[in-house]
Order: C-alpha cells, then sequence, then structure tokens
C-alpha cells in the first residue's frame, strides 16, 4: 500500500431539505486500502458513499478521483463499483448474465466474456453456478454473485453499503475474513461503510467514525481504541469509563489532574492548567483485586460471568456511575470470583487514561 | 370442526353457482337444437356456430371491437407507464390525490360519461366514429391499466436500476435492460385488462359509435330479431370463452410476476 491518495473528498456537504446529511466532509482515501466508514445509523455514511457512486450530488465540495474531478459524473461515468445492500441481484437474469451484465459495453469476444465471468465465478467459490436463477441462491451466494458482478468490471474503487447486515452471524463473521483476503488479493481500494464497530475493526486499513453528518475523527483501528479524540468516538467504539478531571499544574508534557475519587494523577497530554478535561478508561484496562496499595477502592454491585471474561459494576464512593470493569478469566476459577458486596481495588497501567476535551 | 368445514363448503358451491351457473346457460343453449331457450333440451347442434360465422356483419363487427380494444388496451398502457413510474418511484407532490383523481373515472357511472363524452363530441363537432369509441374506452382503460403498473412497479427495489447505472449503462439502456424487462408481466395484464375493459363494454359505445357498430352493440341490435337468438347466443358463448382465456392469462402472467417477488425477498 502507497501513502498516495487516490480518493478525495474534499469539503463535500449534502443537504436533504432542513436536514443536513453531511457536513463539511474531508476524508483522503489511500490506493490500496481497506477504509471503511462507520457510524450509527442516519449519521451520513450511506450518503457519502452514494456520493462517491454518483447516486447523489454534492451541494458543496468537489470529489476526486486520481485527481480527476468527479463530482457531477453519473455512475456510469466513474471508476468505482458498488455492492448494494440489498445486493440488488437482476431477478430475470441468471448468475452468469448477473455478473455479465457490466461487461455488455466492453464488446467483449464472446470466448473472452465467457472466461472474464468463469474467474469471476471461481474467485467467489461458485463455479459451476452460472445457470443458476437469481431466485435459487441464498443470501450469501448472493452477496457474492454481487461482489463477482461488480469486481468483473475492474474498477479501481469497490464500494460496499452495510454488504454483510443481512447475513447471520456465523456467515458473516466468515464473510469478514474472505473479504478482507479478497482486498488484499485484488488490491483495490475498498470503502465499506458499517454501522458495526467490530466489523469495521476487525477489516480496516483505517476508519473514518461519523456522527450526525460529521467525520470525528479518520485513524487506524488500533488509534481509534486505543486514542479516539473525543467522547463520541470513544463511546461509539468499544466500551469506556468516563471521570470528570480538572488540570492543576503542568510538568514538561505531563499534566497535573485532579480525578475526584480516583485520586490525582499525572498524564502526559496538552490540556493547560485549570482545564476541565474528560477521563477515559477502558474497563478492560482495570485490574482487581482484593487488596493493594496505591489503588481506587469499590464495592462490586453486579458481577456476570461470561466465560473467557466476566463483567463488573464497581461503585466508587464520590462517582455518579459506577465504574464498567472486564477481566479475562485466565487462572483458576476459585482465584476469579468477585461477587457483589466485596471490596475491591482497582489499578491499571500509566497511560491508560486517556484525556478528552470537554463537550 | 368436521361439520364446520362441511358447511363452509357448502357454501362455496353454492356461492360458485350463484356467480357461474346463469353465464354457463349461454353456452348450454348454443349448442341446443331448436329456436327456443326452454327446458327440456331438445339435441345437440353446431349450427348456431356455423350461421354466426356465415354472417358477414359479425365478422365485420369482432374486427371492429378488436381494433377499438387494441388501440384503447396500447393506448392506455403507454399512459400508463410514465404515471405509474412516477408515482412509484418519485416523491410527487400530491401523488396520492393524483392517484385518485385518475382513478375517478372507476366510480362515475358510464351512462353519465359516455353522455358527456357525447356533448363534447358534439360540441366540439367531431364526428362519431370507432375512432371516437376508442377514445372513451381509453379514458375508461387508464385507470385500470394505472392500478394494474402502480401494484407492479411499488415491488421494485430501486437498487436494481441504480445498479443497471453503477454497471456502466445509461439510463435508456437501464430502462430497456432492467425496468422493462421486470415490469413486462405488468405491461402485459394491463394490456389484456384493457382490452376486455373495452371489448365488454356496451354503454359508451353505445353512445359513441356512429354507423360502424362494436360487437355488442351489434348483438344488441340483433336481440331484435328472434331467428337470430340462437346465433347471438353462440357469439355471446364464443365471446365468454375467449374472455375467460384471457382473464385467466392476463392473472397469470401477474401473479407469475409477483411470485418472482416473492422469491426475492425470500432470498434476501
Amino acid at each position: 500500500m502507497s501513502d498516495e491518495t487516490y480518493l478525495n473528498i474534499d469539503h463535500v456537504t449534502k443537504r436533504f431539505g432542513k436536514v443536513l446529511a453531511v457536513n463539511d466532509a474531508q476524508i483522503a482515501i489511500r490506493r490500496g486500502e481497506f477504509f471503511s466508514l462507520l457510524g450509527p445509523s442516519g449519521c451520513g455514511k450511506t450518503t457519502l458513499l452514494r456520493m462517491i457512486a454518483g447516486f447523489e450530488f454534492p451541494d458543496a465540495g468537489e470529489i476526486y478521483f486520481e485527481g480527476m474531478r468527479m463530482t457531477d459524473e453519473p455512475p456510469h461515468m466513474r471508476p468505482s463499483n458498488m455492492v448494494f445492500q440489498s445486493y440488488a441481484i437482476f431477478p430475470h437474469l441468471n448468475v452468469f448474465n448477473n455478473i455479465a451484465y457490466g461487461l455488455r459495453r466492453e464488446r467483449l469476444a464472446r470466448a473472452e466474456l465467457q472466461r472474464r465471468v468463469e474467474d469471476a465465478l471461481v474467485m467467489i467459490k461458485l463455479d459451476g453456478f452460472g445457470p443458476r436463477g437469481a431466485n435459487e441462491l441464498s443470501g450469501g451466494q448472493r452477496q457474492r454473485v454481487a461482489l463477482a458482478r461488480a469486481l468483473v468490471r475492474r474498477p479501481k474503487v469497490l464500494l460496499l453499503d452495510e454488504p454483510l447486515g443481512a447475513l447471520d452471524r456465523r456467515l458473516r463473521e466468515a464473510m469478514q475474513i474472505e473479504l478482507r483476503a479478497l482486498q488484499k488479493s485484488v488490491g483495490i481500494t475498498f470503502v465499506f461503510v458499517t454501522h458495526d464497530q467490530e466489523e469495521a475493526l476487525s477489516m480496516s486499513d483505517r476508519i473514518a467514525v461519523m456522527s450526525a453528518g460529521q467525520v470525528l475523527q479518520i485513524a487506524s483501528p488500533r488509534e481509534l481504541y486505543e486514542a479516539p479524540n473525543c467522547r463520541e468516538v470513544a463511546d461509539f467504539i468499544g466500551q469506556m469509563n468516563f471521570f470528570d478531571g480538572k488540570v492543576t499544574g503542568r510538568d514538561g508534557g505531563m499534566a497535573r489532574i485532579d480525578a475526584g475519587a480516583l485520586g490525582m494523577m499525572e498524564i502526559e497530554t496538552g490540556a493547560s492548567t485549570g482545564a476541565s478535561v474528560l477521563l477515559a478508561l477502558r474497563p478492560e484496562k482495570i485490574a482487581l483485586s482484593a487488596a493493594a496499595t496505591n489503588s481506587v477502592k469499590g464495592t462490586v454491585m453486579a458481577a456476570a460471568y461470561l466465560g473467557e471474561r466476566s463483567h463488573y459494576n464497581i461503585d466508587v464512593p464520590g462517582l455518579n456511575e459506577p465504574v464498567s470493569v472486564a477481566t479475562q478469566n485466565v487462572g483458576k476459577i476459585a482465584s476469579q470470583g468477585h461477587e457483589p458486596g466485596d471490596t475491591v481495588h482497582m489499578t491499571w497501567p500509566p497511560g491508560a487514561l486517556v484525556v478528552l476535551p470537554r463537550d | 370442526m368436521r361439520s364446520q368445514g362441511a358447511g363452509l363448503f357448502a357454501y362455496a358451491i353454492v356461492y360458485l353457482a350463484f356467480l357461474y351457473v346463469p353465464v354457463l346457460f349461454l353456452p348450454l343453449f348454443s349448442f341446443n337444437n331448436s329456436m327456443f331457450i326452454a327446458f327440456p333440451l331438445s339435441g345437440f347442434t353446431t349450427q348456431w356456430y356455423s350461421q354466426m360465422w356465415a354472417d358477414a356483419a359479425v365478422s365485420h363487427a369482432l374486427f371492429n371491437s378488436l381494433k377499438v380494444g387494441a388501440a384503447a388496451a396500447l393506448v392506455s398502457t403507454m399512459l400508463a407507464i410514465p404515471a405509474a413510474r412516477a408515482l412509484t418511484r418519485y416523491r410527487v407532490p400530491g401523488g396520492a390525490s393524483m392517484l385518485a383523481f385518475v382513478n375517478l373515472p372507476l366510480f362515475i357511472p358510464e351512462i353519465v360519461l359516455g353522455i358527456s363524452l357525447l356533448i363534447l363530441l358534439n360540441a366540439t363537432a367531431i364526428p362519431l366514429s370507432l375512432l371516437t369509441v376508442a377514445l372513451g374506452h381509453i379514458v375508461v382503460c387508464v385507470p385500470f391499466a394505472i392500478t394494474v403498473l402502480v401494484s407492479r412497479f411499488e415491488g421494485f427495489d430501486k437498487s436494481l436500476e441504480e445498479a443497471s447505472l453503477d454497471l456502466g449503462e445509461n439510463g435508456w439502456m437501464t430502462f430497456w435492460r432492467v425496468t422493462f424487462p421486470l415490469a413486462l408481466p405488468g405491461i402485459v395484464s394491463s394490456l389484456l385488462l384493457s382490452f376486455m375493459v373495452s371489448f365488454d363494454d356496451f354503454l359508451i359505445a353505445y353512445f359513441l359509435a356512429g354507423s360502424d357498430v362494436t360487437l355488442p352493440i351489434y348483438i344488441w341490435g340483433q336481440l331484435r330479431f328472434p331467428y337470430k337468438l340462437p346465433s347471438v347466443l353462440a357469439l355471446g358463448a364464443f365471446i365468454l370463452f375467449v374472455s375467460t382465456v384471457l382473464v385467466v392469462f392476463a392473472e397469470w402472467v401477474r401473479s407469475r410476476g409477483l411470485d418472482h417477488r416473492k422469491h426475492k425477498m425470500v432470498g434476501a
């Protein structure tokens, strides 16, 4: 993968009536990248994808493919192809003709057309399915046919609109791995829309998190999880505990923060003295023990055993919300159990706390 | 439980008999070897059918009806396709009331419609002919055509057309490669239904026809002559047979289309 920008979404804004669907989105997608647009439904991610495909046109801003302005081009003039959420398999055509649909304009020789479609069928592991009717396919097979139909045109960018949403859980997990492997082998840029954060984290090179039409953060999965840039991203990706804090002084790159019930701490951040900040802490970064020094004491309110891990809600005097803690059940069962009512001590490694601006 | 089922079955039989037995007298007496329509039947004959076919006026009226029916079916379906598409595909302001307004001719008594059309034609000094009959039939056929086509277009997944555009086809080719084939069952059943509405119509044709008449008007005229009655019965039986075949075919085409759609929903 090179760092070269392939698809440039330049300050794009789109309104539907009074609703601001996409607000000044600026995203530079690199060549060969698996890029995800992640956000809750109605956040504008699908509208953005449809603007890349050419089904919607921006009210402001430009869209460039490889430096070429494509903002107003209709879909059939763009070097992208799309896998629709409903798959949009043509019901009146068989599998072969569905896949061959987009090749008609290339005026290929019969044998060449045959070969291209057969290759695509092999790629999606449906060889021999050519004569099947569109109605004789399962959900997973329809999804593969939709993929092959788009990829057979050798697009520069493949756009995928929640393509795994309609599949059951097992099939979805298998398809996540397959899709990722496929993207690596064909080497083209994928733009993938999803509301499922696990899906986005496991598949993407980079993710743009969107909310209410805004792009909040564009980063790698690891960075999004470990260093979210605002409360909304921290909240949307995984679970998070939030605490109020106040910067009481600075020492070089470190800020001294008064976190109330959690005590005083020193964290590396740019926040200036006197600023109110939000402290974020992942439940699984917290370790519980029956007795410890230099830790925060609390009472177990609720405990849930989930097999490989356990979840606890810990009440800490002085905090409005209980702290959520996730522990891995790696040792013997006897050494693991904390029951409601138990007093526990919480510790976490330095650097586990993320400092966020207050909204 | 069982006796209740039997009761319902008997009810269904009586119901169907009530609907269809009167109609079945038509073919029954058309094969009866007697001038008079009365029991007991006196013997089997096909002479009324040969008499009917020998009558040049019958085939002329039949041909007129076919011409008018074909024209009305074609024009009303062609008018209905863009209307039905617009009403289902785009959010047309006032679309629902527009649909109701277009359907209004269905609820105006045909005799009122016939008289108003006649007044209009007189006022504009357009001479009455088969053309005016066809125009009158288009007015009544368009609502049927729109209703059939709207129900067909409503099941359309909008992304099918988008997929075609995305796969490199322009709007025109998308219509021919995706929209038209998918709408075809609806178009065929709209054509057949409009044709039947026109072919069966008496009242509007009675008002709007000039000297050249359609088949129902011809039949009405023949009823004055008692000796012609059996061959009119033969003609009626023939029309009944053709209508039934057409309606069953139209319904089959339509339900086949619906089936198609259902499969797609299940598969998705």
